[in-house]
């Protein structure tokens, strides 16, 4: 994986932004590179809606920069971005294909190249069937569709997506999935944010926690799970209970039956908890432990509150 | 992607403003909404000339039989008849019985059995005409003056000329503008036909601002355009569409008007009428339709739209309301002269006023003059508006946060 080979392609560089005493953003910064999928975590009004709609053009911040190949981002290279509010953002009573074709046209695409890219996306996701009906008439899941075809009509070079996932049924995730992988092979670096942490871990290669408009945490999956207090789970089911708390440097974290997360002090070596664990009785399972997106997050963001 | 794979996605202003304007354009074309009420407009002016046309149009000559007895009166009646508008077929009977009849049936308005002495003697079915009453008690008296002329040695063929030449010459310092009725209620017309389209495509800017803000896809066109690009292309495009109906029922009426026979003016005076008709739409919508536009853009939900758009309404709802009130009794009220030279109520005044006739020239220049010398201030003020509403989704922007920005 990993497209961060190329240097950053899209740049937010310290972004702040106040509305009266409530300070939304606080010199947020996060790169993204070509063919990168950057995915934005955080609780609701943590700031990552606001960073996007800054990155668009469509809310000025206070200070700081945002740049894609180098250069800010202008008036007119913000038409090169495929943007998904995070509501809907639709007409709700024009057709499906004429509102693509239409939207297509105002990112610069002459008429026959809008009508063909809005053929091309409509079946890859799906909703061709649906070119001639109204978008109110669609399902829920289906509209997100259109909304996600009226990101990529004209070739975005950057996606910068606000929730692209919430509503969707397994299917559609599982194309929404594919389609921000096709496009991220195609060196397109896509942001997106989102609240299924389980998803953003599958499919992103890079994550950024948010906290109260500031990035706490960004980085690979791997380095975020990794870049904890090392930890192991261990199962000695006939053991007795507290068997632990005999090795040194040792916590227990979590406790579930017999089977415990421990917590190792720098610089332990894990044979030795392993062989205390023998001791007290047959292991029938060892491993290092990696908690997974939900926990580091609840984690980060507990942190810091 | 690779900086020589880059396609070109410049788009002029021009460009960007007729696209929106063109999706204006198609989507409400198409709307049943705007169809319906197009025709229902045309169906009430072309069905309102047909109305007038049969009521005051020409009728059938009434016509009034005389016996033989009563034969000498029928050229008095006539004449007298003619004199209050009323068109008099006399017809010869020969006897009573038969003229009884015709009466009965409907055949005959009234018969004229005879004269004694000084009492005209008519039989009717159930009640003799004012008009024709009036005739006839003319006649009477007529036929009695002569008795009495003839009694005293005079002629009365004379002495009726003398007492048609006697007449009052009026010279009046200040001549009173006479107005003609069909103008006063042409005028009517133009002025509900334009405060109807000022205020629905008013509304219908406001209602497309708040769509687009409420259904977020502002965001994505601003992404792309820029907010006066987005205003422009929304005001052009709801303006045509207002225009096209505006000239359809126009000349709907004037023609329907004037083919009828319900219109006896000129040609040149219905038309010119509904030209006024259509510079005023241009000019009011262009005045109006900026100011809702950035009162929309105030808002986030239709619910509240009424409450933004108020103050603009206001305007159009004073103006139209003092117009169509004061103006068809009093065309040249010097108060409403006055206000229709004001360019927010010369909109709806002024083609009321044009279409009744004689506005002085120099009035005519002057409204027109301000009322475009009105429209660069509006765009600046409704373009603050607009641009700092548009993106504020959620609570109604305050007036005041909205022009300080």
């Amino acid at each position: 994986m990993g497209g961060t080979s190329g240097g950053a392609a899209l740049e937010i560089d310290r972004i702040s932004k106040r509305y009266g005493d409530l300070v939304a953003l606080d010199r947020m910064s996060f790169a993204i590179g070509a063919g990168e999928i950057f995915g934005f975590v955080g609780s609701n009004g943590a700031g990552k809606t606001t960073t996007m709609r800054i990155a668009l053009g469509v809310l000025e911040a206070d200070s700081g920069e945002v740049r894609w190949a180098g250069h800010p981002v202008d008036f007119e290279t913000r038409r090169r971005i495929g943007y998904m509010p995070e509501e809907r953002g639709l007409y709700p009573k024009m057709k499906v294909g004429e509102q693509l074709v239409y939207l297509a046209r105002l990112h610069g695409l002459d008429r026959a190249t809008a009508i063909g890219r809005t053929r091309a996306w409509t079946e890859r996701l799906g909703v061709a069937a649906r070119l001639d009906d109204e978008v109110e008439k669609l399902s829920l899941g289906n509209q997100q569709r259109v909304q996600l075809a009226s990101a990529l009509v004209h070739d975005a070079e950057v996606l910068i997506l606000d929730e692209p996932f919430s509503g969707l049924d397994p299917v559609a995730v599982e194309v929404m999935g594919e389609v921000l992988a096709e496009r991220a092979r195609e060196r397109v670096p896509v942001l997106f944010s989102s609240h299924q942490l389980d998803l953003v871990q599958r499919i992103c290669h890079r994550v950024g926690i948010v906290q109260a408009g500031r990035m706490v945490a960004c980085g690979t999956v791997d380095e975020l799970r990794g870049g904890g207090p090392e930890l192991v789970v261990v199962d000695v089911p006939a053991a007795a209970p507290g068997w632990s708390r005999s090795v040194p440097g040792v916590q227990v974290v979590h406790e579930e039956g017999s089977r415990l997360v421990l917590q190792l002090d720098p610089g332990l070596d894990d044979q030795v908890v392993l062989r205390a664990a023998q001791e007290a009785g047959p292991v029938s399972e060892f491993a290092r432990y990696r908690p997974p997106l939900t926990e580091l997050f609840r984690h980060v963001v507990k942190g810091e509150a | 992607m690779s900086e020589q794979g880059r396609r070109d996605v410049r788009l002029s202003s021009a460009a960007a403003v007729r696209l929106v304007a063109g999706r204006e354009l198609t989507t409400r074309l198409r709307s049943k909404a705007y169809r319906v009420i197009t025709l229902v407009l045309v169906v009430l002016v072309v069905g309102f000339a047909l109305v007038m046309q049969a009521v005051t149009g020409s009728k059938a000559p009434d016509r009034i039989g005389f016996l033989p007895s009563a034969g000498g009166l029928s050229t008095v009646v006539q004449a007298a008849a003619g004199r209050s508008g009323q068109d008099v077929q006399r017809v010869r009977v020969q006897d009573a019985a038969a003229g009884r009849r015709q009466v009965a049936d409907g055949r005959l308005e009234a018969l004229v059995t005879g004269v004694h002495g000084q009492r005209v003697q008519v039989v009717v079915e159930k009640n003799l005409d004012d008009t024709l009453k009036g005739a006839l008690q003319a006649a009477a008296a007529q036929s009695a003056l002569d008795a009495q002329i003839t009694r005293l040695g005079g002629d009365p063929a004379q002495v009726g000329i003398a007492v048609a030449k006697a007449r009052v010459h009026v010279d009046a310092l200040q001549p009173p503008q006479r107005f003609d009725p069909q103008r006063l209620a042409v005028g009517s017309i133009a002025g509900i036909l334009i405060y109807l389209a000022l205020i629905a495509t008013g509304q219908g800017v406001a209602q497309g601002v708040v769509e687009e803000k409420s259904s977020r896809v502002v965001e994505l066109l601003l992404a792309t355009i820029r907010p006066w690009q987005l205003m422009a292309g929304k005001v052009i495009g709801i303006g045509l569409v207002g225009l096209l109906q505006v000239v359809v029922v126009g000349v709907a009426g004037a023609l329907a008007g004037q083919l009828s026979g319900a219109l006896d003016l000129s040609f040149s005076t219905t038309f010119g009428a509904v030209a006024w008709l259509v510079v005023w739409f241009v000019l009011g919508f262009t005045l109006y339709s900026l100011v809702f536009a950035g009162l929309g853009a105030l808002v986030s939900r239709q619910e509240d739209l009424g409450g933004a758009t108020a103050p603009a309404m206001m305007f159009l709802i004073i103006g139209y309301v003092v117009g169509i009130s004061v103006l068809p009794a009093a065309p040249d009220n010097t108060a409403v002269a006055a206000m229709s030279l004001v360019p927010v109520f010369s909109p709806t005044l002024m083609p009321m006023r044009l279409a009744m006739g004689a506005v002085p020239l120099w009035q005519t220049l002057l409204s027109l003059a301000l009322a475009v010398a009105f429209v660069p201030l509006l765009v600046g003020l409704a373009g603050r508006l607009y641009r700092n509403g548009v993106v504020r989704t959620g609570a109604k922007v305050s007036l005041r946060a909205a022009l300080r920005g």
